[in-house]
């Protein structure tokens, strides 16, 4: 019995009974649109990641207060006091592969300006804080070595909190603002950068000499973090590797010791946010499988059903010539085409779905050619495997009396 | 009546026109069939011990009652059961011998099924129906698949109903639609078990009016009823009792379509 004719009598049993058909792919086209769509969501996020954080520099380095490690993903609340201004001076003098860097300290409070007031935090850096963090400035100027020589009380401000505390629409330039207790002179205002992929809003932001903010806000010796960025791309690793050498030296630690701050680049950053995606990925494809199962139990169901019903044509086709082999090869192409139909429909389905959520999201839309081939072996073998226990049933229907059954 | 087209057939020659007293080939041989069942810890005897010969081109009814076991004489005869021991040799074709896989294609293309329910699938057009045996033979291409499934609805009468299914289609037709699906792998013989036991008498002498008409084109046909008035229309019978044969007997073949003429005419008409 050739191939052709055996896909051909498989095709007009399922077109023989469409709706049930169609009942039957339900599941797989569920499973399977869903496993896609995850999928590819799961990539449209992780590359959405990649290029935001690309956006924000790939050579910015961190240096944090070390402390519990908690999954990895920096916490930044902690009252370990190690960092210093003076080891920024050194790590400017001593590393080549460092090209600009910032003390940081921020604390937050009350922002006041006459009758109307913000929530807002205060950061504190250097005049290079704002370059290696990718902030510019739209009105007005960035403060100078001289304001954090003296402790001027001078802040830039983010679009957000412009509009918070001047909705009058009065030039913040050279305006004095509350922070608690202490008055600020608005020097500059920053360009707009709207929310970040953690959902921050980056314009919510005030950013003053970290002098001032040291002496008079927070009346510490110690600084939080230290902002730095590596001369090229390339060079971050060694810039971090010498960071941690002259830290190391500064905190007086040996080789072996704990460090008491940790060095973290945006490239280590991104690794973990996309691992941290990837996982999430495919354990959302995992549970979306599950439903796939269920197609397939769903397929085995109907296709028992229909051998039973389709007794008396089963041992017809006997009687006409049929081989045991040509029933189970019928019934499980049967299942199988089904299964991969209803595979095509879920693919253009999920694929779909994705498209609409990342178009929704301003996500960037990805198709992943392996899930899809992935996707389409699974339901040729889902369709075999559910099928293989009805088809052999089938196959070993006894002719005689399946003809006599009613 | 010319025969069908045959590429692919094998050796199926012409079918001669039926010469009494001359001695044809035999078709099929049966030699002391007995077949028991083992039905929970009784044994029962179907059947005893049957021998008989059926030459090409005979038109033969087996007789009985329910018990007598005719329907498992059929089912032999149709290579779907094994007897216990005895041999049937169909075409010269020693049964007994033969694999699953041989049996099928024995099935396929030896003998031909006419059955008492039709057992015709659902939601398929006629052509389709009988292009049904011919799928399952490999040396056939579609184009000669279609061509043989026309002819044979032409010769049994149902050349404008190709397109119509079981459920457009009065019994008689549904029954004609079997009948051709049984000779279009142009078979050695036509099994026909109670073929026309689902009909109105004037339907059956329809049928019996066509198979009469296959058999004057020589066709070998084994027909298996308990219809004392439908034995009349073939030209021997073989008469089963309790397993074995009692009678085997030439009859005096009644012709269908007079008796169809015969009948009074249809109530439709008053």
């Amino acid at each position: 019995m050739n191939f052709s004719n055996l896909f051909k009598i498989a095709y007009q049993a399922i077109l023989r009974n469409k709706t049930r058909s169609l009942l039957t792919m339900l599941g797989i086209i569920i499973g399977i649109s869903s496993v896609i769509a995850m999928v590819s969501l799961g990539q449209s996020s992780s590359q959405n990641i990649n290029e935001q954080i690309s956006s924000m520099g790939t050579n910015l380095i961190m240096v944090n207060r070390s402390f519990q490690r908690r999954g990895g993903v920096n916490m930044g609340n902690s009252s370990s006091q190690s960092l210093t201004v003076k080891d920024c001076e050194l790590i400017k003098a001593k590393c080549q592969s460092v090209a600009k860097i910032s003390p940081s300290v921020s604390t937050s409070g009350q922002l006041v300006r006459g009758a109307s007031n913000w929530p807002g935090s205060m950061q504190g850096g250097s005049p290079d804080y704002l370059e290696i963090r990718k902030f510019e400035i739209d009105k007005g100027t960035n403060f100078t070595e001289n304001d954090i020589k003296e402790f001027r009380k001078v802040c830039i401000i983010g679009q957000t909190v412009v509009d918070n505390l001047f909705e009058d629409g009065t030039d913040p330039i050279g305006q004095e603002i509350r922070f608690g207790n202490t008055p600020f002179k608005i020097i500059g205002v920053l360009k707009p950068k709207g929310q970040n992929q953690m959902g921050q809003d980056q314009d919510d932001i005030v950013i003053a000499p970290y002098s001032t903010v040291m002496k008079r806000l927070l009346a510490t010796q110690y600084i939080h973090m230290i902002y730095a960025s590596a001369v090229t791309e390339d060079a971050c690793e060694q810039a971090v590797e010498e960071i941690t050498e002259v830290l190391y030296a500064s905190h007086k630690l040996k080789d072996g010791d704990e460090a008491d701050f940790d060095v973290r680049t945006q490239a280590e950053l991104l690794s973990m946010l996309n691992s941290v995606s990837g996982f999430l990925t495919v354990l959302l494809a995992a549970i979306a499988s599950i439903s796939l199962i269920v197609g397939g139990i769903g397929i085995m169901n109907i296709m028992y059903v229909t051998v039973t019903e389709r007794t008396k044509e089963i041992g017809l086709r006997t009687a006409i010539g049929a081989r045991s082999r040509d029933i189970m090869f019928q019934f499980l192409l049967e299942s199988s085409m089904l299964s991969l139909v209803g595979g095509i429909i879920g693919i253009m389905f999920g694929l779909f779905l994705s498209y609409i959520i990342s178009m929704a999201l301003s996500w960037p839309f990805i198709i992943s050619f392996s899930s899809v081939v992935i996707s389409f072996i699974v339901c040729a073998a889902t369709g075999i495997f559910f099928g293989w226990y009805p088809a052999k049933k089938a196959a070993n229907l006894d002719p005689i009396n399946a003809l006599r059954y009613e | 009546m010319v025969p069908a087209p045959c590429k692919n057939n094998g050796t199926k020659a012409i079918n001669p026109p039926i010469i009494k007293n001359t001695i044809m080939p035999t078709i099929i041989k049966i030699e002391n069939l007995k077949r028991e069942f083992i039905v929970g810890s009784e044994t029962v005897r179907a059947l005893k011990g049957v021998s008989y010969e059926i030459e090409k081109g005979e038109f033969v009814s087996i007789m009985g009652t329910s018990g007598s076991g005719k329907s498992t004489m059929l089912n032999i005869l149709g290579c779907l059961d094994k007897p216990t021991s005895g041999e049937y040799y169909i075409d010269n074709i020693a049964v007994s011998k033969l694999s699953k896989d041989e049996l099928a294609f024995v099935r396929n293309r030896k003998i031909g099924f006419v059955f008492q329910s039709y057992n015709l699938l659902p939601r398929t057009s006629s052509l389709e129906q009988v292009e049904l045996p011919l799928l399952y033979n490999k040396n056939i291409s579609s184009k000669e698949r279609r061509e043989r499934a026309i002819y044979a609805l032409e010769q049994v009468g149902l050349q404008d109903r190709m397109g119509h299914m079981p459920n457009q289609l009065s019994g008689g037709q549904q029954q004609r639609v079997a009948i051709a699906r049984a000779i279009v792998n142009d078979p050695v013989i036509l099994l026909a078990d109670e073929a026309t036991g689902n009909l109105d008498t004037r339907t059956s002498y329809e049928i019996m009016s066509l198979f009469q008409k296959l058999h004057e084109a020589g066709k070998s046909i084994v027909f298996v009823t308990h219809e004392p008035d439908i034995a009349v229309f073939t030209s021997r019978t073989i008469m089963l009792r309790d397993g074995r044969v009692t009678k085997d007997v030439a009859v005096d073949t009644k012709s269908a379509k007079e008796a169809l003429d015969a009948l009074p005419p249809s109530e439709d008409y008053n």
